[in-house]
This record gives structure tokens, C-alpha cells and sequence, in this order.
């Protein structure tokens, strides 16, 4: 998640490939964004996207050997005729590390490997009412795309 | 979507003036540049100095300038002084002669206004600045400055 402490700017900050290691802090800093701990479902993710799979990303921000905050995404391709595009379903900043530019580093890290590996677009999903995080992306240059999510109750 | 004709003005005498927030524009400065009357203008500026958004600098040279943030005040914070359509819960009663194809009709209309009010409430003014110096003819980009005037139709 992305809001509102300032902080200081991102000297001293390096993006990188996740790794076992970091496990623990990603589990932890999602734990205390959402407030909920998933650490089994993070563990699963890891297993799928920590790889080096050429079309998968779990990207690491750190300074000084502390992680500051992650992203990950994938390249999806021919959902619902969609051509192949970079896909984001996660992001998460240090609530120590907000404002700081943070979030645009590791979105601009992804899409770079995204055009690296061929593709022209990126896409994300979000609630309507998670309306920083929206800002986020928006003020990122994203814009309502060719697609429309529906859903039922079950 | 339509929205009115000083809801409009709003938005881009806000935007305009955000732009360069430290400079005071006058009044027949914003009119001219979107060909509106002056009275016009004048009644949508009171509305936006009452909400905080500009300020008016008096004396020789005085006029308004622009005093939110640009980060945070969205398309939504601007429609909401001038639109009631686009509160939280707006809806318009359909006929009670027809129950159920008007109760059908409205959760249609509620799921657009929903997402046209998600849309609004992303989108800081500091976004679209970004998107007008995107545009193609944006200042810079063209020989001559040629504003865009505020048309009546819709």
C-alpha cells in the first residue's frame, strides 16, 4: 500500500530479484500493511514467482540489507484474447519509506522488465474504494484499459 | 457523462491555475483564455475560495492563485461543489409506476456512477497536469498557444 508519511528519498536504495531469504520480511511487511498474515499464501507465492522464470518478477527494494518494500507481477497472455502484457498484483512500501519515490522506483523496475521481455503493456486490478492506491498508479500514467471486471455472487 | 457548464470552468480554471501555483492569474486572464464571461467566472471562483482551492490576492497586479495540493485534491473534490449527482449514494427515484424494472434500471445506473465516481475520485489534479503536458499540442510542443474554448454543447 501507498500513502501518506513523508520520507527520506531513495539514496542508498537497490532493486533486486527476491530471494528465500526474504521471505520473512515480505510476509511481515504485508502483515502489517494489511493487517492480516498470509504467511502460507506468500510462502506459495514465492515458490511461483521468486524463481528465475523469465515471465515472472518479484522484485525487492532494500537499503542497508532492509527491505524497504516489493512488487510483483507476471507476463500473462491470451486471457480473454488479450495479447501477452505485464501483469502487477502486488505492491507494498514500508510504511518508514512512504513518499519517498519508492513505489514509482519498483513500478518503473517492472515495467523495464516487462518491455525486456516483449511486452507493450501493463495492467493491474484494485478496488474502487482503495482510492491512494489508485492515485498511485494513476499518477504512474495508468489509465482505464480495453477490459472490465464483472463478478456475481456465489 | 455530462457536467455543467460552471463544473467545467471549475476544472479548468483550477487546473490552470494549478499549473504554476505561485503566480497569480486575473480573472479576465482565465475568462479570456476559456471564453467565458467575466460574471460567470466570478460566481465559480467564490465557490472555489469558500472550498479553499483558490484564494484571491488583492491590490495592483492581485488575482487568484491556486491554494490546495495538487497530490491530493482530486477531479471529485472539484465536480462535488458544483454537482450534487456525484455525492456518495445519489439516485434518482425511477417512476413508482414501474417497481421493479425501475429498481432493475437503477442498480445498472448505480454500477456507472460508481465506477465514473472511482474514476473522478483517482485522478489528482497533479495527473492531469501530467496528461496536459502529455498531449501532443501541449505549451512547448506547439508553434502558439492556442487554448481551447469551454463549448455549451456537451
Amino acid at each position: 500500500m501507498v500513502d501518506e508519511v513523508s520520507s527520506p528519498p531513495l539514496e542508498g536504495v537497490r532493486v533486486r530479484a527476491a530471494r528465500g531469504s526474504d521471505l520473512p520480511a515480505v510476509i511481515a511487511l504485508d502483515a502489517e500493511n494489511t493487517g492480516v498474515s498470509k504467511a502460507s499464501y506468500w510462502r506459495e507465492r514465492f515458490e511461483w514467482y521468486a524463481g528465475r522464470q523469465p515471465d515472472r518478477f518479484f522484485l525487492v527494494a532494500e537499503r542497508d540489507d532492509t527491505m524497504l518494500g516489493f512488487i510483483v507481477g507476471e507476463i500473462r497472455a491470451w486471457e480473454f484474447g488479450s495479447p501477452p502484457s505485464g501483469w502487477i498484483f502486488a505492491i507494498h512500501i514500508s510504511p518508514t519509506a512512504r513518499l519517498s519515490g519508492l513505489g514509482s522506483l519498483l513500478f518503473d523496475e517492472i515495467c523495464s522488465r516487462f518491455r525486456a521481455a516483449g511486452v507493450t503493456h501493463v495492467r493491474t486490478m484494485l478496488a474502487k474504494d482503495a482510492h491512494l492506491l489508485l492515485s498511485f498508479f494513476r499518477s504512474l500514467g495508468m489509465m482505464g484499459g480495453p477490459f472490465i471486471q464483472l463478478e456475481k455472487r456465489l | 457523462m455530462k457536467l455543467q457548464i460552471s463544473t467545467r470552468l471549475a476544472l479548468y480554471s483550477v487546473l490552470h491555475l494549478a499549473t504554476d501555483p505561485t503566480r497569480q492569474f486575473s480573472a479576465a486572464e482565465i475568462a479570456e483564455r476559456f471564453g467565458i464571461s467575466l460574471n460567470h467566472l466570478a460566481k465559480v471562483l467564490r465557490t472555489l475560495g469558500r472550498a479553499g482551492l483558490v484564494e484571491a490576492v488583492r491590490g495592483a497586479g492581485g488575482g487568484y492563485r491556486f491554494r490546495g495540493n495538487v497530490k491530493r485534491v482530486t477531479l471529485l473534490d472539484v465536480i462535488q461543489l458544483f454537482e450534487d449527482v456525484w455525492s456518495d449514494g445519489y439516485g434518482a427515484e425511477e417512476p413508482a409506476a414501474a417497481p421493479e424494472e425501475g429498481r432493475a434500471l437503477r442498480r445498472v445506473l448505480d454500477e456507472i456512477d460508481d465506477i465514473a465516481r472511482a474514476t473522478l475520485r483517482s485522478i489528482t489534479l497533479a495527473t492531469m497536469l501530467k496528461l496536459m503536458q502529455e498531449l501532443p499540442d501541449a505549451p512547448g510542443q506547439r508553434p502558439e498557444s492556442a487554448p481551447g474554448r469551454l463549448a455549451r454543447s456537451r
